[in-house]
């Protein structure tokens, strides 16, 4: 029978059926982070339980860690507990933890494609919602909570009921200045946050094969903003390029026979999907958002869309809410919204190429009087490549701070944070109310729309700003 | 996990739509606090106004909602980020179920860890039991009947998979139900070992070892 990528997948996993369709299914890579891996671990100690398989954990430190350069631990004695914690816990039950000794630290969703841990048709969970990023591969990926991440290291399996098969289709090619953090914008403002809920999503199309890893792994990474658990492509030339040589990927021989495999895992032609989405990736602009939902978008050079004339009747009170939260007025043009601060990271748009494009535009420029800029790399790697480029050096000269790897704004869960009432343009997933810091206002974008906006002061992409000095 | 059989009370509605984890409970929160201190922070941005008083105007607190077991929620509850800390501070605010037109994929699986029930209705009985909610009337959740009925309404009936309402009726661990497969794991990775060995070979660095 025709199946499709997430079908092949699946049946792959499959340990056992258990009563009301669930799956048991085998985790290939388990993911984890010191936010929610501490307390995993010690539940799972608590049971008088061993880790089944260490060897399939990988575990980082990303969220509470400082960003202030050469940091090594939180900001905090709090964070640095909990920094200290992971490490212990991680010795005790013979994890690997990347850290900053050993220069493989960074976000889990940046460091895993990095390390060659992320591979085609693999299994990855992580508790942590943006795991959809792996799917980039043509792994199935999705982000668990606390309990079953505890489910996983004690058995290696999780439970599950099978999602539905959604296929997005990106048509045609996308026009000059337009990149993957638009098309996914741009996707999330035609469907809606719930579209897909239930279901595992696959990009296919000629927009989506002309992308690189790392672009993949940003529109997966939004996925989860769709409100799909799991986003991927099918694995191709460009995937199998990006994984050849890394640290912890197969080599020689090996990596031919899996290659081979890997192969065999795009959707059959003729496989159905129980919904399909086509999108015409001309009619994609640069994109930002104006509101509280990654669903409230608008291309940079629109106006901000009027609840009363431009919404369903249905969503007229949330969006009359968000407008008063970000402070904006219906029919103000997108462009001329002034910004406090500009935020370059995440593990939507912390990889090397998301900073040589923010660096591209800011290459020759400053930033506007008054703003702040921050460039957070999504790794000791990248942000070693970087400098190998001297793209650091690019950003501090335009005024940006040049900081270490972690979560930091996007979150805030270490006290990087946006003040309250402070507008700021972020390259991040999430513009939900107090996202960035209590009564913060964020603006999500790509690295150029944000680092063309710190320039100008005002949101902005790189061909509104006036010509370099000489 | 506390068994779920019957949950009987005052229902708090909170209609809006799209609301996420991020709302329900702070990151904040969640990096500082442990299991059994949240309570106090679920909703935390509505619960109190600026001066850190209880904000008068929201439902949860205000009679007879302030303790109560049932949540009438609007379209995607809990969507967003995967934090089981969101699960937790409901629960222990007192919630144990919630009604909403849908739910967030991982809250939804959070809430079934943890012995909540998410029930899904269509928006215009949810909007209906919402209205018999605040004007009082107190409503009744029955799992083994899957129904949930309210004085005044017809009674509702609504759909689980089968597997989550075993395990919920049961209060059952999943740990030490999945344990019981063990030899089928090891058989399924010693299988696996042959047919993708790059899986397993990857738990040693390949440029350290």
């Amino acid at each position: 029978m025709p199946a499709t990528l997430l079908d092949k997948i699946w049946d792959a996993h499959v340990i056992a059926s258990l009563p009301g369709e669930v799956s048991l299914l085998h985790v290939d890579r388990h993911l984890m982070h010191e936010l929610t891996g501490v307390e995993a671990l010690r539940k799972v100690a608590g049971r008088q339980l061993p880790v089944r398989d260490p060897g399939l954990t990988f575990a980082t430190l990303d969220h509470v860690t400082s960003t202030r350069p050469l940091a090594r631990d939180g900001d905090e004695p709090w964070s640095t507990r909990m920094i200290q914690a992971m490490r212990t816990e991680s010795k005790i039950h013979r994890i690997s933890l990347f850290d900053v000794d050993d220069g493989r630290k960074g976000i889990v969703h940046v460091i895993g494609p990095e390390l060659g841990l992320t591979l085609p048709g693999l299994t990855v969970v992580c508790g942590d919602s943006h795991t959809c990023t792996h799917g980039a591969f043509g792994a199935l990926a999705w982000g668990i909570g606390s309990s079953e991440v505890a489910h996983v290291l004690a058995t290696q399996t999780i439970r599950q009921r099978k999602p539905k098969n959604m296929r997005v289709n990106f048509h045609g090619a996308v026009t000059e200045g337009v990149t993957a953090k638009d098309m996914i914008l741009h996707l999330i403002g035609k469907l809606g946050t719930a579209a897909g809920t239930g279901f595992a999503i696959e990009y296919a199309g000629p927009a989506i094969r002309a992308l690189d890893m790392e672009a993949r792994m940003t529109l997966c990474n939004l996925s989860i903003e769709l409100g799909a658990r799991q986003g991927m492509i099918a694995p191709d030339e460009v995937t199998f390029r990006y994984i050849e040589g890394r640290e912890f990927a197969p080599q020689g021989a090996m990596l031919d026979r899996a290659i081979e495999a890997w192969r065999s895992l795009a959707s059959d032609d003729t496989a159905s999907f129980d919904h399909e989405v086509d999108i015409d990736s001309a009619t994609i602009r640069p994109t930002v958002t104006w509101g509280t939902s990654p669903e409230h978008v608008a291309a940079i050079d629109a106006i901000v869309p009027d609840p009363d004339r431009d919404c369903d009747p249905g969503a007229r009170a949330a969006w009359h809410r968000a407008l008063a939260y970000m402070r904006l007025e219906p029919g103000q043009p997108i462009n001329a919204i002034p910004i406090d601060r500009v935020f370059i990271g995440s593990c939507t748009n912390s990889r090397l190429s998301d900073l040589r494009e923010a660096a591209s535009v800011l290459q020759g420029r400053h930033i506007a009087a008054g703003r702040v800029g921050w460039v957070v790399p999504g790794s000791l790697q990248v942000k070693r490549d970087a400098e190998r480029e001297g793209l650091d050096k690019v950003f501090t000269q335009a005024g940006f701070e040049w900081r270490e790897p972690g979560c930091s704004m996007c979150v805030g869960a270490n006290g990087d944070m946006v003040a309250p009432g402070q507008r700021c343009v972020s390259t991040s997933n999430r513009n939900f109310v107090g996202r960035q810091g209590p009564g913060a206002l964020t603006h999500l974008a790509s690295p150029a729309i944000a680092a063309a906006s710190a320039v100008a002061g005002h949101l902005a992409a790189p061909n509104m700003l006036p010509e370099r000095r000489p | 996990m506390i068994p779920f059989t019957v949950c009987e009370g005052p229902a708090a509605p909170l209609l809006q739509a799209n609301i996420d984890t991020d709302m329900i409970i702070r990151i904040e929160r969640i990096s500082k606090l442990r299991r059994g201190e949240l309570g106090p922070w679920a909703f935390e941005m509505w619960r109190y106004a600026g001066s850190g008083e209880p904000n008068p105007d929201f439902v949860l607190n205000r009679e007879p909602f302030k303790q109560a077991p049932i949540l009438i929620a609007g379209a995607n509850f809990g969507c967003g980020s995967s934090r089981e800390m969101a699960v937790w501070a409901l629960e222990e605010i007192g919630v144990r179920c919630i009604i909403a037109p849908g739910f967030g994929d991982i809250f939804f699986s959070n809430c079934l860890q943890n012995g909540l029930l998410p029930v899904i209705l269509e928006e215009t009985q949810v909007q209906r039991l919402a209205a018999q909610a605040e004007g009082g009337r107190q409503l009744r959740v029955d799992l083994e009947a899957m129904r949930v009925s309210c004085d005044g309404l017809p009674d509702v009936s609504f759909s689980l998979a089968e597997g989550a309402r075993q395990a919920l009726l049961e209060g059952l661990d999943e740990i030490g139900q999945t344990l019981k497969y063990d030899v089928q794991i090891n058989a399924f990775q010693a299988r696996d070992r042959l047919a993708r060995p790059w899986v397993y070979g990857a738990t040693e660095s390949s440029v350290t070892s």
